[in-house]
């Protein structure tokens, strides 16, 4: 997309109908009937149920795998081990926000050399039913020798740390150690000189910050079905947010053709990030394609728990210098994260989200990415943003108390604005931020009176939102109604807002547009729906396709009227002269154009294929009060108010929805949410019941806030606005914790055993 | 394996299956009967996807097995809508965006019926007591909550 077509954007103000409305859900109706089809939910003919052998250990070298009794067993008609896949080299490839190293991608779908974590997945069998399948996982003798294992961040840096991999040497220090580390990377985000900000500050902030893995939680647990056929064709149905990324990698990991592979995305219940990568899909493939029958595989909760997401722990240092004015002078940290088994933390997207909210001229943030012998981290929801904010917006409250300044208006003194120059690179154009600070002050919440043992707690966040490969195609039916092709599965809506917005292009009814999510075969690639680029780069590409539709539509008419088509103009749904000069004709609807089609020269289509760019970054402030009980350090949230510059909302109450989910995410984080591993190294909470996510009656009604800075890189302002409302929730909580007791706790979760812990050491008992 | 033979009511229909004795109520609706509306969240009973009424309870289908349930009569949520109308509680679970991937929302309607059945006049705090056994990720509760207290004063002709 050109900068001079994305001028005309701005230049081209229409009274908005449909944008800015609530509309009924394309989708809904199917989801509150059960009709809506999840990854588990097709059933194909003769197909099989398949199940994955799982390692017990955190670390064991594997010597050999006999699968021979669990073959011999009456109803199995397939076992797959590591044999059955060919290595892959070292090669980085994107995925979301994140890359990962395709060599580490077939280790992780399927155990080689070693088991790097407990849940590791070591073998795949399809039997006739379920139980038969999981009877034939006991017969599957696997030689380990059981390895040192190392879990804790800090521990897995020490130079004595058991040894992941023998052949990684850190990246990004000079010159090259020469002994093997577990860490995997060592990288800086700089800005200005922080020494020099540092001389100049009065009070300089410095603290240490921990966090613990947690999951994205999504309730719909990994599943597929495959189906190899006997003419080397594959189908692969599953729940996954970019169907284009499961060909990608599925076809490379069982060495077939892109072309080969079809890949149908059903409906995806829920993933935040925790689903941007593959797990399933290839042992599937590979079954299917041993025994000729269609395999599903579905994930018990606890393997989800214990093999796929979560996000990073991390162990962080940071240091803020101000003067007592309250201008921030420099901002230092280091941070410290886990990337599970295999590399690829969100260290990087921390690092440069760290100080991203403000305007500060001495910037450096260190990270390290250090792998240790839990499941590799997967992307969730602004990956790694929400950590490094814990760490920086608690040290900005401290600022904020030691400088005797209310925290939303310390944080307006250093605001990032529009001309700010981030310290990870781009200079903002117009933003939010401010925005954000000032819907939060000026909101009811902030001045409701506190009692006893109640505190309020502030914090921002930042997150950048992307763009990407987007392709999308719009067909005109011969009734006038629209059949949309758009290749993002849609995980909250998303497939109405880009309706919405091609309703308004059109000037009809957003009940006349059809939209669907097609599946590999019939669009160009898609990059998944992550970075909260769906409404932003689907609906971007679809109001392109629109207006290629709508050029069409005036041709046609220019061609029934034999005027020129710079003569006939589209308004609310109809062609008609341009001026009176033009000629007096009737306007054409496009129902009319449509039905005449045929004669005039065939079908009607707009479609896009573009790799979409100025995705607008989306800031966010959040307020929340909390009740502490002091007899048993339960934190109790009384009130929370969650403001995000949204650009614009297409739809208010989809992204209300986005924020108040967000917000709740961050709750569970910060008071309760954990893995906990027990002294070998293996997962002690892989369930709902000991993995405790917020439930309905732990929460108050979450006040959302749209702050609306039109994005200008957009026909109608959007940002994208999935993630960034989690970002400020862990540091806002700990806030009102110290607002409510005096009490700083620097590490999560704030759960109970914790904060009545540090309430009696404050109190001397 | 030995499969037994059970004959229940579902959703109004006289239904047989045969099941295996550990498959549960879930296995037996969605592998046998193929009414995958219902879904399998955690297996283990903490999520709340899986609910079902079993002659007139609430239960999550996943803690009961298919053996057990000979001669009764279960609800799920293909049998919500009454021919082409929508429950109240589905249309009103549209109108106040109470979902966002949809798949605990089968449970949480069936869940929310159950209470409205017993309570047609809930508070707020009631409400989220009563759901706290539906784990939702994505919506944060707050317009499930507010859809189903809406739900209710219209029920009662307010």
């Amino acid at each position: 997309m050109s900068a001079a077509e994305d001028l005309d954007y701005q230049e081209k103000p229409h009274e908005l109908k449909w944008v800015g409305t609530n509309v009924a859900r394309t989708d809904g109706v199917d989801k509150v009937t059960g009709r809506a089809r999840f990854g588990a939910d097709l059933i194909m003919s003769g197909m099989l149920f398949g199940a994955v052998l799982r390692s017990p250990h955190a670390h064991a070298r594997i010597n050999g795998i006999d699968t021979s009794r669990a073959e011999a067993l009456k109803g199995v008609k397939a076992v797959v081990t590591r044999n059955d896949f060919e290595d892959q080299p070292s090669e980085m490839i994107q995925v979301g926000e994140l890359t990962v190293n395709i060599r580490d991608v077939i280790r992780n779908v399927l155990a080689r050399e070693k088991a790097m974590y407990d849940g590791h997945a070591v073998a795949a069998v399809a039997a006739t039913s379920a139980s038969i399948a999981r009877k034939a996982l006991k017969l599957i003798e696997v030689d380990y020798e059981v390895l040192p294992h190392v879990i804790d961040v800090v521990e897995a840096m020490k130079p004595d740390a058991p040894l992941l991999d023998e052949k990684q040497f850190t990246d990004g220090v000079d010159p090259k150690p020469d002994k093997p580390s577990n860490v995997a990377k060592r990288l800086e985000i700089k800005l200005g000189d922080v020494e020099k900000g540092f001389a100049e500050a009065d009070v300089v902030i410095e603290r240490e910050y921990k966090t613990r893995p947690v999951h994205q939680g999504y309730i719909e647990p990994h599943a597929c079905v495959a189906s190899y056929t006997e003419d080397g064709q594959g189908e692969v149905w599953c729940s996954t947010p970019g169907h284009f990324l499961v060909r990608a990698i599925t076809s490379r990991l069982c060495g077939i053709e892109v072309s080969k592979l079809k890949v149908t995305a059903s409906e995806i219940g829920g993933g935040f990030g925790g689903k941007n990568i593959v797990y399933l899909e290839p042992l599937a493939l590979a079954l299917s394609r041993k025994c000729g029958r269609p395999v599903k595989i579905a994930m018990h909760r606890s393997e989800v728990f214990r093999a796929t997401g979560p996000t990073s722990g991390a162990h962080m240092k940071v240091k803020i210098g101000a003067r007592r004015d309250g201008r921030i002078t420099a901002g230092w940290a280091e941070l410290m994260f886990q990337a599970g088994a295999f590399p690829g933390s969100p260290v990087f997207p921390a690092a440069m989200c760290a100080y991203a909210c403000y305007d500060l001229e001495n910037v450096l943030v260190i990270g390290y990415d250090v792998i240790a012998n839990r499941p590799k981290t997967t992307a969730y929801r602004a990956p790694g943003a929400q950590i490094s904010a814990f760490a920086v917006e608690s040290a900005m409250d401290e600022m904020a108390r030691a400088l005797g300044i209310d925290p939303v208006d310390f944080r307006l003194m250093n605001a990032a604005k529009e001309g700010t120059k981030a310290a990870y690179g781009p200079t903002f154009g117009p933003v939010g931020q401010v925005e954000t600070l000032k819907a939060i002050k000026n909101h009811p919440n902030y001045r409701v009176p506190l009692g006893p043992n109640q505190g309020r707690g502030v914090a921002s966040g930042f997150w950048f939102n992307i763009g990407g490969e987007t392709s999308v195609t719009m067909n005109v039916n011969d009734d006038g109604t629209i059949a949309l092709t758009v290749g993002n599965p849609d995980l909250s809506g998303t497939r109405t807002s880009i309706s919405v917005m091609a309703a308004e292009e059109l000037g009809i009814d957003p009940e006349r547009i059809r939209p669907a999510v097609g599946d590999t075969t019939s669009l160009g690639f898609n990059f998944i729906s992550a970075g909260s680029r769906t409404t932003f780069a689907v609906g971007k590409a679809t109001v392109d396709a629109a207006r290629v539709v709508i050029g069409e539509l005036r041709a046609r008419a220019a061609a029934a009227w034999n005027i020129p088509v710079e003569a006939v103009v589209w308004e609310d749904g109809r062609a008609r002269p341009a001026s009176s000069n033009a000629g007096d004709f009737e306007p054409l609807s496009l129902e009319d154009i449509a039905r005449d089609a045929k004669k005039t020269g065939g079908p009607i289509a707009g479609h896009v294929e573009t790799n979409v760019s100025g995705a607008g970054p989306s800031f966010a402030t959040e307020a929340v009060d909390v009740e502490v009980d002091p007899e048993t350090g339960h934190i109790k949230i009384l009130r929370f108010t969650a403001a995000q510059d949204a650009g614009r909302a297409i739809q208010p109450n989809l992204v209300e929805g986005q924020y108040q989910g967000a917000a709740v995410q961050g709750i569970g984080w910060a008071l309760n949410e954990e893995y906990i591993y027990d002294e070998r190294g293996r997962m002690e909470n892989p369930g709902f019941l000991d993995y405790r996510m917020p439930v309905a009656s732990d929460l108050p009604m979450i006040d959302a806030v749209i702050v609306e800075v039109p994005n200008p890189n957009h026909p109608y302002g959007v940002r994208g606005i999935g993630e960034t409302s989690i970002v400020p929730v862990m540091a806002a909580v700990a806030n009102a914790l110290e607002d409510a007791t005096g009490v700083r706790i620097q590490e999560l979760p704030l759960s109970p055993p914790r904060v009545l812990k540090a309430l009696n050491e404050k109190n001397g008992s | 394996m030995t499969r037994y033979h059970v004959s229940a009511t579902v959703n109004g229909d006289e239904i047989d299956f045969l099941c295996e004795p550990e498959q549960t109520l879930l296995d037996v609706l969605r592998d046998e009967l193929h009414l995958t509306g219902t879904k399998e969240g955690c297996a283990s009973g903490d999520c709340g996807a899986c609910s079902v009424m079993l002659d007139g309870r609430l239960v999550c289908s996943c803690l009961v097995t298919g053996a057990e349930v000979g001669d009764c009569a279960i609800e799920t949520i293909e049998g919500m809508a009454d021919g082409e109308r929508l429950h109240p509680l589905q249309q009103k679970f549209l109108d106040h965006a109470a979902l966002q991937c949809g798949y605990c929302t089968p449970g949480l309607l069936v869940a929310a019926k159950a209470l409205l059945e017993r309570n047609p006049d809930p508070t707020e705090t009631e409400t989220r007591y009563w759901l706290a056994g539906n784990l939702c990720r994505c919506t944060g509760y707050d317009k499930i909550v507010r859809a189903v207290l809406d739900t209710a004063a219209e029920m009662r002709g307010e």
